[in-house]
């Protein structure tokens, strides 16, 4: 008896197996078809390697990633192993296997995207000698396949700094950062000299939430600050970030009168402020830093694509090359503190200004 | 039906179940599930280099599932593998780190801290539970964020001058591996694996073969019964505490001297601590039950990372795949039921 519903169960699930499974064939024989179309090797491909934020972290990678696609779209690449690719890493311990993973499939170019695959980049590249790599963020010197990009973020970050001083109304200003590191850093130093360059009397409160995919934890340090009276936070905490806005958003809700701004980072993080309060669209981003990854990706894609690839070299994206700069969404921004920046803009492109890359603690 | 035959029915069946449900789950968000697991077997085993990646992310899922499991079978519930992990990893580095000697010495040095570091972490929730009864499932979480806020300092603070990680270890203490380098085409596989057995091999001697191993079990089953048979319960608990945060620091070991050959810092928990509770659950607390289940752990791990470039799925689908998976292992209670179930209407 048991035998024989034993036997029957296993049928069932074999059969269901077998219906699932041609159910789903003839996308697949599609999908399969463009797939062996591949690799004409004229063909430029690239490809990206995330960190643990992921595609999607609304910052970073985020802003990596619509680069590759812009370069896709410009050289009418497709999406996949044949044009451009994006891998997501979950854990630290998958940047050399998907690094790999890109080498093997043929990418010409393989970007690492954040300083946490420094050391992964580093070794991949002295095993595969034959694939180019580029690492965001960081820098790698010494080894012919590997270019760097670093951005002056100190520079972005004075700017929103000038905006965050001029706007303040309680001269409390927060910044929330993803770990105490030196690339962090920049962010907060940049910030906190812009503060103090137009308003001496505010104070930066300097934190960190140790992680950039935390958004919990980016909610309860936003609320503990707003709460001690902090009135405009900038966070550089990557998905941690996003806990920052919703923080705000609800402390907007719950007191419309009060203002509470948020100063986005990496991309213009505009969408991420919106809220409606009683019927009516607010938003509380008082502007971004943007980090024009996208363009430095998408510079240095075409300039290998042409066979210029800058192999060992340091590319350094600063305000002038428009890579690092004040977001061009300003509607909550009065004309004076647009004005201001603008004027701190001029002059730190002039030099005239020495931007800090490490905050007075 | 035997209970050694349940013991490997619950298994199987469950990762066919999960595999199953994660298949219905693709077919609906629109992907083919046959090129989703093909995928993921490309990814896990299709070439050398993947099949070291899988053997290299089992080594860590083997310590781990064997703590996990040494602690169950005194009736412990140790949560803090994790910690113990880390700060295992910590002290791995630390020995590899500061010291000069030849590999002979060095190695083992290393291996015998990050043991120690392991052991001392799981010997203070054990000490507290036989002495206070404080339960060691709420201390062993606490000393998980201990360990991680701990090691962060140390690594920044006092081994590096405020930088992100510390130094690579020296070539006499690293587990790196040469040959699994050639032959597998540069995974990052190293010799850990070895000890991953060996280790497996002790848990087996010493808790079936041992007098030691026969108390710690007993204790597991009834602590009153083993009280009233004359063994000191309290001895067992802290000393069952001991060996397996000896094996989780190990297990850090894996990570510290071998896969990333540093320590930086954690902006949150590795995961192979956690993944350790399911591991040593699919593998029965047993040690061949947990090599297997770490294979499986690994594969999955390895083989998810494959699956969105070559067949599409989205990272999220792999994961709601691998948690049906690991959800229908903890649900082995009802599986058992219905094999049971089967059994009575035999009768």
């Amino acid at each position: 008896m048991t035998k024989r519903k034993f036997g029957l169960t296993m049928s069932l699930v074999l059969a269901a197996g077998t219906i699932l499974g041609a159910c789903g064939g003839g996308k697949g024989d599609e999908e399969k078809s463009q797939g062996d179309g591949k690799k004409n090797d004229d063909q430029f491909t690239v490809a990206m390697v995330t960190d643990v934020g992921g595609v999607d972290d609304k910052s970073f990678n985020q802003s990596a990633w619509e680069g590759l696609q812009e370069f896709g779209k410009e050289n009418d690449l497709k999406r996949g192993t044949d044009g451009f690719d994006y891998i997501q890493s979950k854990s630290d311990a998958d940047y050399k296997t998907n690094l790999n993973t890109a080498v093997r499939n043929k990418f010409d170019l393989v970007y690492g995207i954040g300083y946490k695959l420094k050391p992964a980049i580093e070794e991949v590249a002295k095993q595969r000698k034959n694939s180019h790599f580029a690492i965001v963020d960081d820098v790698i010197k010494g080894q012919d396949n590997v270019a760097s990009i670093t951005f002056k973020e100190h520079e972005g970050s004075f700017l929103v700094g000038v905006a965050a001083g001029l706007t303040t109304k309680t001269n409390k200003i927060g910044f929330v950062g993803g770990t105490d590191s030196d690339l962090i850093n920049k962010f907060a130093a940049g910030f906190q000299a812009g503060v103090k360059a137009v308003n001496p009397k505010a104070t930066v409160k300097i934190e960190y939430a140790g992680a950039f995919d935390k958004a919990d934890k980016g909610q309860q340090m936003a609320s503990a600050m707003y709460g001690s009276g902090v009135d405009i936070i900038y966070h550089a905490a990557g998905a941690t970030g996003n806990g920052v806005f919703t923080e705000a958003k609800n402390e907007k809700q719950k007191n419309p009168e009060k203002d509470i701004w948020v100063i986005g980072v990496d991309r213009d993080q505009a969408d991420e402020g919106k809220v409606t309060v009683n019927g009516k669209e607010e938003n509380v981003t008082l502007t971004s830093m943007v980090k024009r990854v996208d363009i430095a990706v998408k510079d240095l894609a075409t300039k290998a694509k042409e066979g210029n690839f800058p192999g060992g070299e340091l590319l350094e994206y600063g305000l002038e090359d428009n890579a690092v700069s004040i977001a061009p969404t300003q509607d909550n921004l009065s004309d004076e503190v647009k004005k201001a920046v603008q004027e701190w803009t001029e002059k730190i492109k002039k030099g005239e200004v020495d931007v800090p890359v490490k905050p007075e603690k | 039906m035997s209970k050694r035959f349940s013991n490997i029915a619950v298994p199987v069946v469950s990762v066919l179940l999960g595999l199953i449900a994660g298949a219905i789950i693709m077919l609906i968000s629109g992907y083919n599930p046959i090129n989703g697991y093909a995928a993921l077997w490309n990814g896990a085993f299709g070439d050398t280099f993947y099949l070291g990646e899988t053997l290299r992310q089992m080594t860590p899922y083997i310590f781990a599932g064997l703590a996990v499991a040494f602690a169950f079978r005194t009736g412990l519930f140790n949560i803090g593998v994790e910690g113990q992990l880390l700060v295992g990893w910590l002290a791995a580095v630390w020995v590899g780190v500061a010291f000069d000697l030849p590999k002979v010495i060095h190695l083992p040095l290393s291996l015998l801290a990050a043991a120690a570091a392991g052991a001392l972490w799981g010997f203070i929730p054990g000490f507290l539970k036989a002495r206070l009864h404080v339960h060691e499932v709420i201390v062993t979480i606490m000393m998980n964020y201990i360990a991680l806020h701990v090691t962060n300092h140390l690594i920044r603070n006092v081994i590096s001058d405020q930088a992100d990680a510390t130094e690579a270890v020296k070539e006499t203490a690293s587990l790196k591996s040469p040959f699994f380098e050639s032959v597998t085409d540069y995974s990052s596989l190293h010799n850990g694996i070895y000890l991953g057995l060996i280790v497996a091999i002790i848990m087996w001697f010493i808790l079936e073969k041992t007098t030691l191993g026969y108390e710690l079990r007993s204790v597991g089953f009834s602590q009153h019964a083993s009280q009233y048979a004359g063994m000191n319960v309290n001895r067992n608990i802290v000393l069952s505490m001991v060996i397996s945060g000896a094996f989780a620091g190990l297990g850090g070991a894996m990570e510290g001297l071998g896969t990333f050959g540093n320590a930086f810092l954690h902006s949150g928990f590795s995961g192979v601590g956690f993944d350790g509770i399911a591991v040593a659950l699919l593998g029965g607390n047993a040690a061949i039950g947990v090599v297997l289940a770490s294979l499986l752990f690994g594969a999955l791990k390895v083989g998810a990372l494959n699956m969105p470039i070559e067949s599409g799925v989205p990272n999220e689908l792999v994961e709601i795949v691998i948690a049906l998976i690991i959800f229908f292992v903890a649900s082995s209670y009802m599986i058992k039921w219905l094999l049971s179930r089967f059994k009575k209407e035999e009768k």
